[in-house]
């Protein structure tokens, strides 16, 4: 039986025909089945209720993020604020909600910066038969082993002022923040993409491709690409919870951005030395961080599972 | 009569599978005779593995369960505690599986693996055991036994780990040698040693096999009496020479009427279809030959001169050449449109390059591929892409050629949409067409790679194949991934569109039974070489080339009135076409036979090896 598997309980002919009646278009098949998972269709709303509650949030809730209260420092959560407050006296509600806007579009725009840079060049060494491969491994290696903070201050010593005259204070701050720390990210995604590429490209579908004459750029996002996507999507969800804790780093650092713009990062970081009297300072950022990253991992996986036609949802 | 050895009633065994218990063998009865061996045979998913699983409860325990009674010696096994299972398994029941690549483990030496069993269950010391393996390997017939014991896997080739694997499941002198597919994984002059192995240590050992197989030609070879089963149920059971000779049941009737003879063509000119049996009634129809689809007025499609791939085996600091791989050597052939040609011999002879080369899926080092007068070797790019129209591929596995994420519908399309040859909504239905011309439903469409058995992906392979009306199809073992049944109905179809399209096909097979049936001409690779060329009639009733007659005489052949006849184990290996890095290959001599019959001028190395000699 050299080379068979059991046949699957829809490889019957009379079985499938019946649920394939309807002709749908893939894009909605895939949504059809992202729907049936159910902890990526809950974790879709979470991240929708965290992306709206930063949006809207600060409208619906307008304290402003910097009035010092020196009667009301430290206060756990109550009805004039619900999250409590810090050591001076400040809502840490209107903070995080002002503060998340940055903290998740850093930690989106840097995984998609570092999944695109990844995957471009781990496509590129798997495909090449000669020198590519070999050269784009050796930068690969020379990212991975370059000591990243004097490498940060360095750039950001370099360009922020350049930057900073283009897109403005928080602006200029942002597109740094997210270049560097998505240029510094890229290698994990780019080693996987190569190995899954270098297996994959063997494979005898692609090379049926290749006879019926399909190009490269065809071979590689039609045939390879989809089918090397499962663990892509699984390393770059991670790579968002990185970026946030990252950007944080950079801030605590006075690199990122000032000190007064409360990230979660930033409001975790302050939080720290009053863990013991208001641990309520450090959960409420840390909680934020928490549920963006794990609804952010299961949606990758829902999406990996509900772009795999093999899978059963 | 003396008391079985094993005894096997109404075995059920079920797997749960997502929640439900789904019985994948059910109501299975048989026994085994001292010294008997008992055939176990079926098609992928007949349950014949599981049966063996069950034997040895080696099933996960979670998710399945064994019921019935399973008696070894009249000691029930299933409701035994695992120690003692444990002591069943290699002590009284041994059991020797289908890849002998990846059985053995390769970071230790063969002697070690085979000691280690030794000493663990029959108590050797370190000293004893060694000897022992020596002696198991002799038994085994592996060729300087001794000084064998210290290698690791990696240098022996498929067959001696077969035989190593033997030698392993002999060390605790079982009762019972359960062996699941032994000899699919290898090549037929391998296979043939191996049975001829087993069956001689059978008779030495006095023990009793349990034979799992889906080739009736091995049945008919090896087994006392057989079991036929199908879907998990037990279709019929007997002596495997009534089994043959008047088959009760129509799933029987069709199984063996799919199986291709040896020696079933003479007299024949041209190919002819495989009977197609109602499993229902058993009745068949009778094959008639195919239409005479050579077109030998017409100048040929594909003409091949000189064709050379080589790959270098670089290592060291400065990658120098250490070593050439002489896969495909200096070979010519020409095949004409609405002909079949096909490239036989075993693995590693370089038919596979052979067939990628001509399509230039790989870069040949040398010669020139002919299509339809244009030499394929030297376009540029794009006009590759123009000329692959005329010329596609089927591969050997179906699982793998088709994009997991591709619905089958824009998998055959996509060959029309990359040559710009439709729109997307002729495409649309260009693939029905297409898909009814290979006996699928158009509605098969949205559906994906993965909801179809290995006989409709090969379907679907060929459909892509045919979208843009090539005139040339390499099928590259094509129906060897196949189950008997699917594989004479593939062949059929093929048979089919070569009449209606005159396709002319290079057929690259191992398996010499599907290629007496199928071809107008063949074409016997060796190392690289073509030995022999001809009519498919002249090369299987007149071989000349001694490796020739050894590869007709290794197939199994389904009548199981052969099985008596001993035939002298050889060790032979396949030799390797690794060749130093300043070999130059010598030049070769050809003779004519007869008008198309050529035979390669052979030199001494093949005298002593002649089959007739070993037996003296």
């Amino acid at each position: 039986m050299a080379g068979s598997t059991l046949a699957s309980p829809s490889a019957d002919p009379a079985a499938g025909a019946a649920v394939s009646q309807v002709s749908v278009s893939p894009g909605r098949e895939t949504w059809r089945r992202f729907r049936r998972h159910r902890l990526a269709m809950a974790s879709t709303v979470v991240l929708g209720l965290l992306v709206l509650g930063v949006i809207v949030g600060p409208w619906l809730w307008p304290v402003a993020i910097n009035e010092i209260d020196f009667s009301a420092q430290l206060q756990g959560p109550s009805w004039s604020h619900p999250l409590g407050t810090d050591d001076l006296g400040q809502d840490i509600l209107a903070r995080m909600m002002y503060g998340g806007r940055i903290s998740l579009a850093v930690g989106l725009a840097a995984m998609v910066v570092a999944t695109i840079v990844g995957v471009l060049i781990g496509a590129l060494a798997g495909m090449s038969r000669k020198y590519a491969d070999p050269i784009l491994m050796w930068v690969t290696d020379l990212f991975l082993s370059l000591p990243q903070l004097p490498l940060l201050l360095l750039i950001i010593y370099l360009f922020r002022e350049q930057l900073k005259a283009i897109f403005g204070v928080e602006g200029g701050v942002f597109v740094l923040i997210v270049i560097v720390i998505g240029g510094l990210r890229w290698m994990p995604v780019a080693r996987l993409v190569r190995a899954q590429f270098l297996s994959l490209r063997e494979k005898e579908f692609v090379e049926a491709a290749r006879a019926q004459g399909a190009t490269k750029m065809r071979q590689m996002f039609r045939h390879i690409l989809p089918n090397a996507l499962g663990p892509v999507i699984v390393a770059s969800t991670i790579e968002v919870s990185s970026a946030i804790i990252a950007e944080s780093t950079l801030s605590f650092l006075g690199l990122g951005f000032p000190p007064d713009i409360p990230t979660w990062g930033r409001l975790l970081f302050d939080a720290k030395d009053q863990l013991d009297t208001a641990p309520h300072w450090a959960l409420f950022p840390g909680a934020a961080i928490f549920l963006t990253v794990l609804s952010i991992n299961f949606i990758g996986d829902g999406l990996r599972d509900a772009l795999d036609p093999r899978r059963v949802i | 009569m003396t008391s079985p050895i094993l005894t096997v009633s109404n075995l059920t065994t079920s797997f749960r599978v997502e929640g439900q218990w789904k019985s994948v063998v059910r109501n299975l009865s048989f026994d085994i005779k001292p010294k008997e061996t008992l055939a176990v045979v079926g098609e992928s998913g007949s349950g014949k593995s599981v049966t063996a699983l069950s034997i040895m409860r080696l099933t996960p325990p979670q998710s399945s369960k064994i019921e019935g009674s399973i008696k070894l010696n009249g000691k029930e096994l299933l409701t035994l505690p695992d120690a003692d299972m444990r002591h069943i398994r290699g002590n009284e029941i041994a059991m020797i599986f289908q890849e002998p690549m990846t059985s053995l483990n390769p970071v230790l030496t063969i002697g070690f693996q085979i000691a280690e069993a030794l000493i663990l269950h029959r108590g050797l010391s370190r000293s004893e055991a060694e000897a022992e393996t020596i002696r198991l390997l002799e038994k085994v017939r592996i060729p300087a036994a001794k000084s064998r014991f210290h290698e690791y896997p990696h240098r022996f080739s498929g067959g001696m780990r077969q035989r190593v694997m033997i030698a392993m499941a002999l060390a605790c002198k079982p009762k019972l040698l359960i062996a699941d597919e032994p000899t699919t994984a290898l090549d037929v002059t391998i296979q043939a040693q191996t049975l001829e192995l087993i069956k001689t240590l059978q008779d030495e050992e006095g023990m009793s096999v349990l034979f799992i197989t889906h080739d009736m030609g091995v049945v008919a070879e090896i087994a006392d009496r057989t079991v036929v089963m199908y879907n998990g149920d037990e279709v019929e059971t007997g002596a495997t020479e009534d089994i043959f000779a008047s088959p009760k049941k129509p799933y029987t009737k069709a199984l063996i009427s799919a199986v291709p003879k040896l020696g079933s063509m003479i007299g024949k000119e041209r190919p002819m279809r495989f009977p197609v049996v109602d499993r229902d009634t058993g009745e068949s129809d009778v094959p008639v030959e195919v239409p005479d689809t050579v077109k030998a007025a017409e100048r040929p499609v594909l003409e091949v001169a000189g064709l050379t791939t080589r790959f270098e085996i670089r290592s060291g600091l400065l990658s120098s050449v250490k070593g050439r791989v002489h896969a495909v050597e200096n070979l010519s052939f020409s095949l004409m449109a609405g002909e079949t040609l096909a490239l036989v011999g075993e693995s590693g002879c370089g038919k596979s390059t052979a067939g990628r080369s001509i399509m230039r899926l790989l870069e040949p080092l040398a010669g020139s591929v002919l299509l339809d007068g244009v030499d394929v070797l030297k376009l540029n790019q794009h006009d590759l892409r123009e000329q692959r129209k005329r010329m596609q591929m089927i591969f050997q596995d179906p699982f793998a050629s088709l994009n997991p994420r591709m619905n089958v519908g824009t998998a055959v399309a996509e060959p029309l949409l990359i040559n710009n040859l439709a729109t997307r909504s002729e495409a649309r239905d260009k693939v029905a067409d297409l898909l009814e011309r290979v006996g699928l439903q158009p509605e098969m469409a949205n559906r994906f790679p993965h909801e179809f058995s290995g006989g409709q992906r090969q379907r679907i392979c060929i459909a892509r194949a045919l979208a843009v009306e090539p005139r040339l199809i390499v099928a590259d073992e094509a129906v060897s991934a196949l189950d008997v049944s699917v594989k004479a109905q593939v062949v059929n179809l093929m048979l089919d569109l070569q009449a209606r399209m005159g396709l002319g096909y290079l057929f690259i097979s191992h398996d010499m039974a599907v290629v007496e049936r199928v071809s107008h001409r063949v074409a016997v690779m060796y190392l690289g070489e073509i030995v022999e060329i001809g009519p498919r009639e002249a090369i299987f009733q007149n071989p000349q080339h001694p490796y020739t007659k050894r590869l007709l005489a290794a197939v199994p052949i389904a009548d199981p009135a052969r099985r008596l006849q001993k035939r002298p184990v050889s060790n032979d290996e396949i030799k390797s076409p690794v060749r130093p890095a300043d070999y130059v290959p010598p030049v070769r001599q050809y003779r004519e036979v007869s008008p198309g019959h050529a035979v390669m001028i052979w030199g001494e190395e093949w005298e002593k090896k002649d089959p007739a000699a070993i037996a003296a």
